[in-house]
């Protein structure tokens, strides 16, 4: 069971038994229809995209642009091969989301791919999914062989005439590859490492093609989106937060695990089909949309809806729909460092800010939770922050920074506590209350 | 054209360029460490971020596009904070050792520091440190940890010297610029890294600790190792040489400079320098003033040409002599009486000599070959030979340009190559025969005289297609093409092929004063013997002026036996050498390039005077001066110079930029090719010249000798060949050429053709052996 509970679900539906990813499942359940269907109308690749757009997809992978509008950026005229890429390099810490995608309705991907690729004018496609999840990629593969098979991928697709092969292909684990650039830098067998942007990759992609580049929940959503109508898709989440969502829910809550929501639905009925806080603590923060949105505190949390525009305006991001949530028993301080480690071991190493400020401030909240904090560090790291931010070849530095400012803002006592006292404001006995790895080990 | 603003000057741009370009254009300066005008954009520093109007962060002026209107502040509160910014992250683990630094005193991130770097660091954490890596020895890494990571030397690797020998490995803050696993950097470009690197990461490990980038003057010079004329500035402490750096010249060197041009100064200081005239008394050499030198030297020469006649005494020059050195010495020796002069040791075919329409040059100007559509190479080893006339070609490859090589040896020119054709040396006219009969087939042209039993192969055809089609073409002449015994003839094919192509032909040309010797006029008078015959009939007298046989001349064995034999040799040359010692009878202490003032006329004509940057070691004098002093001890005629400009003036009209009378053609009837069924029987030799053994002066530079060009030499045979002979990669082998016979390594090399050896020549290791491209024999020994 990878869907621990839904309302209203779209892309979910039907993920019950070990045999659901299966080809035969999957086409059961409706798959490959809206593919069809696309042929059978004889529906022009501007008619689709035109249809993507009204359905108001955004982008799942964590920066929500229009998918619709995306897709006519690829250039049409261009006649020397263009690209589609799925990014199933999922890394942010707290996303699990699509590794249950490729799990449970690999095809749903597959036919989004092929339904993009006839929409941009692609012959050729490539799913990056990223080195951890070995399993997953080879489902993928076994799953693009049911396809091939059966004649959605490949040349001559549905007698249609129109060809795309596709292919999958596994990274090494760096959490940098799930940048866009980086992404095709890595296909082409290079080092990880993100382009500077112009030109966005559907001027200059992969092998220097026009790419389309979305995330895994994005090309499985496509086929849904088709099926049930832009409007209806439209409708099922609320204004400019189309559809529903998968959101992975770790932390402090009874059920973790990935629930599929409608857009707008409250933080609170989230929380609550998680099975609610572990133990019955009380909610201390939240991070609602992976690792490096800003962190909210219970109140404001608890007010908000799950969609782009209610948690952009709390302060936050929705990202990617990872929502991390912790309790009384957590320490800030220690949160953040963890947090800000990762970005510091993460970050390429190619620009100046990203490679020498995370390590700073990974360093300096590294000095505050061991008791060697200087008065001065909290300005300063605001200050290395500011100096980060918008200065960088890519979205890591923000992506550490953001963090940090959160942290900040919201429990800057915690902070001033341990410079002042050497100490956590959270006492250890209660941090260890509130683990289940020290009830385990000691 | 674009209008754009840069704080508040408008200056009008064209589109594609960047707001570093336009800056750059109005003399706008934009810090930065990771851009330079001749690699990629990596936009990695981010020291270069400007404020852009609109724009609601910094941007990176080395990448972003200028686009109409554009208003741009350099110096504006963001975009300082933003450089402020940036400089302070990469001083954070920037040791700051300025004071040992190799590099402080120059430096780009100690002088940026000073206007964009804090006064005292907010950075309390622990430096990280990098450990130290050894790449060989012209490059020290050790102190890595000042690094900035601005991937410049990876880059030059990728980009311009053709092969990835540095790049940055591991992430973040972990991220170390290093060669692949125990591997060294050994491309022939190498030293610019150093020049690249902005910090002192990257430093000179023969320069380091020896002076500071203040206690040197920096003077001009040109090199005088290959025929490119390249632009040197040489620094000196105390009449020492101490460094050698590139000086930019766009039109001859751009801004590089090869490892040879670069670390050969080593030289000029070594112990091997001849400090004082020396003469034979009693069968041993003993050390005189310059006077006893000069006038035992003239009674000698005068006796010669009394008791034998003029005409048994010989002189031979090397290439690498400025051009009035050479004029001197073929004006003392037609002074005595005797027209045996010449300068182009390793030329074994003189056929074409009286039948040139002019001097053989390029054929073009240098900048010229970026603009190609097409390059055939015939007969080089292009990137040991020419290092910097490669790398241009390799730019040309890189957009396009199709560029072919036929030569004897597959060597990788790390060029994107069109087509490429190893034969053995006998089968190079017939090759080249090939393309010219392809073009005349293509064409529709009438098949050359000669050529109607040749059978273009498939690469033949595709050179014959890519210089038969419109644009801008070139067909050049390597060096091998001028030491094989077929040199004249691939001069009349090469002529042939431009004529049907419209491609222009020309010779890269070996040395620094390949086209200034023809200038100067040190060829054999009508009926004088030419480098090869000099020796071959032997004479009574031979002047060398900074050759040395035993590694310059065509063939060594020949040469070295006709000076043994001889009455009077007499050695000019900056240096000692074991050879010398044993077979001259006067040694005269030369100066160096660097202690004599002259001139060098590159491959495309262009005159290039220097002056001596320093005073000459020990008693050497400038080789003009000695020259012209002998022709006054020798009661000669017309050498009363005050100056080596008066020297010059004579053959080179004053002022002159370009000498005339620049032409490649030809009268040389083509002589008919045999078809491909005619195969020589036993094995041939292939001789490369180790680009670290052309001259006297990189042979004794310490650090080029520590590289892996200058690897004892190694028998290469082909792989079949290899088996025919039944030899195994574990023995030594004994090769033969007439006489002399030597042990080596061998190793099977499908690069070499089949029933060729390559063996290096210019090396002791080989000395002992005869012809560069002749029979050689090889057995188990």
């Amino acid at each position: 069971m990878a869907i621990l509970g839904a309302i209203n679900p779209i892309l979910t539906v039907g993920w019950d038994g070990d045999a659901a990813w299966r080809l035969q499942d999957y086409v059961k359940r409706g798959g490959y229809k809206a593919l069809a269907r696309i042929f059978e109308d004889r529906i022009s690749p501007d008619q689709l995209i035109g249809e993507i757009k009204k359905s108001g997809l955004r982008g799942r992978g964590g920066a929500g642009f229009p998918t619709g509008l995306k897709w006519s950026f690829m250039p049409k005229d261009f006649k020397d091969g263009k690209y589609i890429v799925c990014n199933t390099d999922e890394g942010e810490p707290g996303t699990f989301k699509d590794r249950d995608i490729l799990r449970c309705n690999p095809h749903a991907v597959i036919e989004g791919m092929v339904i993009a690729a006839y929409a941009v004018g692609a012959a050729r496609g490539y799913n990056y999914i990223h080195g951890e999840i070995w399993d997953m990629y080879k489902r993928f593969e076994e799953a693009l062989d049911e396809a091939r098979a059966a004649g959605f991928v490949g040349q001559d697709i549905l007698g249609s005439g129109f060809d795309f092969e596709l292919f999958a292909h596994h990274g090494y684990g760096a959490y940098i590859c799930g940048e866009e650039s980086a992404l095709l830098e890595s296909i082409e067998g290079k080092k990880g490492q993100p382009r500077f942007k112009p030109p966005f990759p559907a001027s200059v992609g992969l092998y220097g093609k026009p790419t389309t580049i979305n995330n895994t929940e994005t090309f499985a959503a496509v086929p849904f989106v088709l099926n049930m109508g832009a409007e209806a898709y439209l409708e099922a989440g609320k204004p400019n937060n189309a559809g529903t969502k998968l959101f992975s829910v770790s932390g402090h809550v009874n059920r973790p695990g990935n629930y599929e929501i409608p857009l707008g639905t409250p933080f609170a009925t989230l929380l609550e089909m998680a099975g609610g806080m572990r133990g019955g603590r009380k909610l201390k923060a939240c991070i609602p949309g992976g690792s490096s949105a800003p962190v909210l505190p219970a109140e404001v949390i608890m007010d908000c809806t799950l969609d782009y525009d209610a948690i952009s305006k709390a302060g936050s991001m929705l990202g990617s729909g990872a929502v991390i949530v912790m309790d009384e028993t957590t320490c800030m301080v220690k949160a953040l460092e963890r947090l800000s480690y990762f970005y510091h071991e993460e970050s390429c190493g190619q620009c100046t800010p990203c490679r020498e400020g995370t390590g700073w401030l990974y360093g300096i909240v590294h000095r505050i939770e061991h008791g060697a904090g200087r008065p001065e560090d909290l300005d300063l790291l605001r200050g290395i922050t500011a100096n980060i931010m918008g200065r960088t070849v890519c979205a890591l530095g923000d992506a550490a920074s953001m963090p940090v400012q959160g942290f900040l803002k919201h429990f800057r006592d915690e902070f001033e506590y341990h410079v002042e006292n050497g100490k956590c404001l959270v006492p250890p006995e209660v941090q260890r209350a509130g683990s289940t790895f020290f009830k385990a080990t000691v | 054209m674009l209008d754009i603003e840069i704080d508040g000057k408008q200056v009008q741009v064209p589109p594609g360029g960047t707001i570093m370009d336009a800056a750059r254009a109005l003399g706008t300066y934009i810090p930065h460490f990771c851009y330079h005008k001749k690699l990629s954009i990596a936009a990695n520093c981010r020291m270069c971020l400007v404020q852009v109007e609109k724009a609601p962060k910094p941007l990176p002026a080395c990448a972003t596009p200028v686009t109409n209107g554009m208003k741009v502040f350099t110096h504006s509160e963001l975009a300082a904070a933003a450089q402020k910014g940036v400089m302070e992250f990469l001083l954070l683990n920037h040791p700051l050792d300025c004071p040992i630094c190799d590099q402080g005193g120059e430096c780009q991130l100690q002088d940026l520091a000073v206007g964009y770097g804090g006064t005292a660091s907010r950075f309390r954490e622990a430096k990280h440190v990098v450990l130290h890596k050894d790449v060989g020895p012209l490059i020290s890494m050790q102190e890595m940890s000042r690094c900035i990571h601005c991937t410049r030397c990876v880059r030059f690797g990728q980009e311009i010297a053709g092969v990835m020998e540095l790049g940055m490995a591991n992430r973040s803050v972990h991220s170390e610029i290093q060669t692949f696993l125990g591997r060294s950097v050994d491309s022939e470009l190498s030293g610019n890294m150093i020049d690249l690197c902005p910090v002192g990461a990257l430093t000179s490990r023969p320069f380091r600790y020896s002076a500071r980038s203040w206690e040197l003057s920096r003077r001009k010079s040109v090199s005088p190792h290959d025929s490119l004329g390249t632009n040197l500035t040489v620094q000196v402490k105390n009449e020492r040489v101490m460094r050698v750096l590139p000086r930019e010249n766009e039109e001859i060197n751009e801004c590089w400079i090869s490892d040879k041009d670069r670390f050969s100064y080593e030289a000029l200081n070594s112990a091997e320098r001849l400090s004082k005239p020396m003469i034979r008394v009693d069968g041993a050499l003993r050390e005189v003033e310059w006077n006893v030198a000069l006038d035992y030297l003239a009674h000698a020469l005068k006796d010669v040409a009394r008791n034998h006649g003029a005409e048994s005494i010989a002189a031979l020059a090397s290439p690498h002599s400025t051009a009035e050195e050479l004029y001197l010495l073929q004006k003392v020796v037609r002074g005595l009486g005797s027209g045996n002069v010449d300068f182009r040791p390793r030329r074994s075919d003189f056929s074409s000599d009286g039948k040139r329409a002019g001097t053989p040059w390029l054929g073009m100007r240098i900048a010229e070959i970026g603009e190609l559509d097409a390059a055939l190479v015939v007969g080089s080893f292009l990137r040991k030979d020419h290092p910097l006339f490669a790398q241009r070609l390799r730019q040309l490859a890189k957009k396009g340009g199709k560029v072919s090589v036929v030569s004897v040896s597959g060597d990788d020119s790390l060029i994107d190559l069109h087509a490429q054709i190893a034969v053995a040396p006998r089968n190079l006219a017939g090759t080249l025969a090939g393309v010219v009969k392809a073009v005349a087939l293509l064409r529709g042209a009438a098949v050359p005289a000669g050529l109607e039993e040749i059978e273009p192969g498939e690469q033949a055809r595709a050179i014959a297609g890519s210089l038969a089609e419109a644009g801008k073409k070139a067909v050049f002449l390597g060096n091998v093409a001028e030491q094989v015994g077929q040199a004249g003839q691939l001069h009349a094919l090469g002529a042939e092929l431009a004529r049907l192509t419209g491609a222009s032909l020309g010779f890269i040309g070996e040395a620094a004063n390949s086209v200034g010797g023809y200038v100067a006029g040190a060829l054999p008078s009508a009926g004088g013997l030419d480098a090869r015959r000099m020796f071959a009939q032997a004479r009574k007298a031979y002047l060398l002026l900074g050759v040395e046989p035993e590694f310059d001349c065509a063939n060594p064995q020949e040469a070295v036996a006709a000076l043994r034999q001889a009455d009077l040799v007499v050695a000019m040359t900056p240096f000692r050498n074991e050879a010398a010692m044993d077979y001259a009878d006067v040694l005269l202490p030369l100066a160096a390039f660097t202690e004599t003032s002259g001139t060098y006329v590159n491959t495309e004509g262009r005159v290039q005077g220097v002056g001596g940057v320093c005073r000459p070691r020990g008693d050497a004098r400038p080789g003009w001066k000695v020259l012209r002093v002998l022709g006054n001890v020798l009661a000669l005629p017309g050498f009363e110079y005050e100056s080596s400009e008066a020297v010059r003036d004579e053959f080179i009209p004053a002022g002159a930029s370009f000498v005339g009378n620049l032409d490649n053609g030809i009268d040389l009837p083509l002589a008919p090719v045999e078809g491909a069924a005619a195969v020589a029987e036993g094995l041939e030799r292939i001789a490369d010249v180790p680009i670290h053994f052309a001259d006297a002066l990189a042979r004794r530079a310490p650090a080029l000798q520590r590289t892996r060009d200058a690897a004892e030499p190694v028998a290469r045979i082909h792989p079949l060949t290899f088996d025919r002979l039944a030899l195994t990669a574990e023995a030594r082998v004994k090769v033969k050429q007439g006489q002399g016979e030597v042990f080596l390594a061998v190793r099977a090399d499908a690069g070499v053709p089949p029933g060729c050896v390559r063996v290096a020549a210019a090396h002791a290791a080989t000395a002992a052996l005869g012809e560069m491209f002749g029979p050689i024999n090889v057995e188990r020994a």
